[in-house]
Parts: structure tokens; sequence; C-alpha cells
């Protein structure tokens, strides 16, 4: 399954897209969008990541199922600290 | 020898003994790779937890420190990064394609491009040590403060973020070193003719790992340099 040879034209295509998206992260960050800059920096740069790890590493096409179940808890995992720390944190001036 | 219950087959690093065959070993492989990655995510991840907890109690402070990096030295950082990435990716298609010249240029083109990335990081650093915004004795704000009247700032969370800079930034650049270390040991692997389209395993694994810390910086970029840009009222 590896085997599976991508076009390179197509990882010309998402490097633009990639330089694209960062150029846009960099300009946008001038506007006042109030607390959604923070949103919209971190949409553009997740959009980056998935980019990179469906096309460029390959799991879109060659990963196992193995595979994509470790990649999926290993996000899941680092939501659990984020999140879970977050609910204390986040909540203390609350009380 | 010859009446041998069990034939010994003579298999090339494709095909280890103990696999089934050369895909189950390659697959074996990724897999190993990517549970490493999960490790490398729970490390990292740490560093982005207390980035997180800091930011929403001293966000001022935070504002202040990001908006005194150099943004372009940044955005021509990730830029450089990303083209490293798509030499990684060709470079990988290359070894499918059994190329031997083309993938020894590509891994030269990374090592260059990484290089340059720690370059232009070590610009930035000595910016900030010469504007004394390293966290310790010598740490000073006092231009922040000026430059932002604005803002509110106190000199303590101002060390706070700064400290979070240089360690999240230096963990990455630590991560980029040995990563032109390991793309240094598969160009010469590589020049060596080791690699063929049967067999370039340490190639997909060492791009893996060089994405990996391309994805790392894709999220230090927005978090560390673009807090808040928007022009100040």
């Amino acid at each position: 399954m590896s085997e599976h040879v991508m076009s390179s034209k197509m990882y010309y295509t998402i490097w633009i897209a990639l330089l694209c998206l960062t150029v846009i992260t960099a300009a946008v960050s001038f506007v006042d969008l109030g607390r959604f800059n923070t949103v919209v920096a971190l949409v553009i740069a997740t959009v980056k990541a998935l980019l990179v790890v469906l096309f460029f590493m390959h799991v879109k096409y060659a990963s196992e199922r193995l595979t994509k179940i470790v990649i999926v808890a290993a996000i899941f995992w680092l939501f659990l600290l984020l999140a879970l720390s977050m609910a204390d944190y986040g909540t203390r001036h609350l009380s | 020898m010859s009446d041998s219950p069990v034939a010994v087959e003579q298999h090339g690093p494709e095909h280890l003994h103990h696999f089934v065959d050369a895909e189950q070993q390659r697959d074996a492989a990724s897999l190993g790779m990517w549970l490493f990655l999960a490790t490398e995510i729970m490390f990292f991840g740490g560093m982005f937890l207390a980035y997180l907890v800091y930011r929403s109690w001293y966000y001022n402070e935070f504002a202040a420190g990001s908006r005194s990096l150099n943004i372009w030295l940044g955005t021509i950082n990730t830029a450089v990064l990303i083209c490293s990435s798509l030499t990684v990716a060709l470079g990988v298609r290359a070894a499918q394609m059994g190329n031997r010249k083309l993938l020894v240029i590509l891994l030269l083109l990374t090592i260059v491009f990484g290089f340059a990335f720690l370059g232009i990081k070590g610009v930035e650093w000595y910016q900030k040590y010469e504007e004394h915004h390293i966290p310790g004795r010598t740490f000073n704000a006092d231009d922040l403060v000026r430059d932002y009247p604005q803002i509110h700032i106190d000199q303590r969370p101002e060390q706070i973020y700064f400290s979070l800079y240089f360690a999240m930034t230096g963990l990455h650049a630590l991560h980029m070193i040995i990563g032109v270390g390991i793309f240094v040991f598969l160009t010469y692997h590589a020049w060596k003719g080791r690699y063929t389209p049967k067999y370039y395993t340490p190639v997909e694994i060492g791009g893996l790992y060089w994405h990996f810390v391309d994805i790392v910086w894709i999220y230090l970029f927005p978090l560390l340099y673009l807090i808040d840009r928007k022009p100040l009222r």
C-alpha cells in the first residue's frame, strides 16, 4: 500500500497552497477581527497541518487503518491534555 | 544442507525474515514511526499547555512580546520549512521511482533549507539578546512598556512569555538539528545507492520526522508571532 506513487504535480499544488496560507495568515493578523484573530490563525494552521499530514506524509492514500487509528488517538490524547487542563485553569476565576 | 526441512531464503533489507512480506515490513516501520511521533506530540503538548495557561493569565504581556518578534523573519522561516517539506516529499517520490541522483539532490536541498531555517532563527535570537529580552538577570522590557503605552505590561510575566518563546523555539530548533543529522545520514546512504524502489523505508521514515517538525512550526508561528498584530488604538 505504501508503494502508491503520487504525481509530482500534486506535491507542487500542496506546496503552493501551503505558501499561500502562510502569507494569508501573516496578512490577516494585521486586520482587527477582535477575538476571531486567534480563531482564524489556528484554523489556517490546522488546514496547513492537515495538508502536510494527508498528502506529504501519505496518510490519505498510503496508510494502513491501524496507522490512522494511532494518529487519531495521538491527537485525542493531546486534546485530553489541553481540554481537561484548561477546564481547571480556565475556570478558577469563577469560584 | 540441501535436505534442511526449512528452506532458508535469502532476503534483502526490504524483506527481513521475521516479516510475512515486504509490505508488512513497510507498514510496521511506518506504524512504529507514527507511535514515536505520538509521544513527540505529547512532548511538545506539555509546552503548548504551559503556553495556553500563561497566555490566558497574562494576555497583555504575551501580546506585547509577540509584537516585538520579527514577523518578516518568522514568515520567511515558515516558507523555508514548507519548501523543505516539499523537497522531502519529492525526495521520497524520487526514491520510489529509483532516481538515485535526484534523491541525493533533494536530500541535500532539504539540508540546505534546514540550515537556512536555523541561521534565520539564530539571527532572531541574537536580536532578542541585543534587546535584553532573554529571561534572566539582564532582562529588560522597558522598551516594550515605552513602545506600547496602550498596553499595561508587567516585567515578570513578560519574562514568562520570553521563557516560553525560547523554550519552544529552542526545542523545535533541537529537533531541526537532529533532523539535519538524519538527512546527512540518508544522503550518504542514498549516494551509496542503498535505497531502491523496493527498499526506501529510511527515506520515508526520516521524511515523516521532518514533516512532523514542520507541523510543530506551523503551530508555533501563529501562537508566538501573531498573537496580536492589529493596530493599537
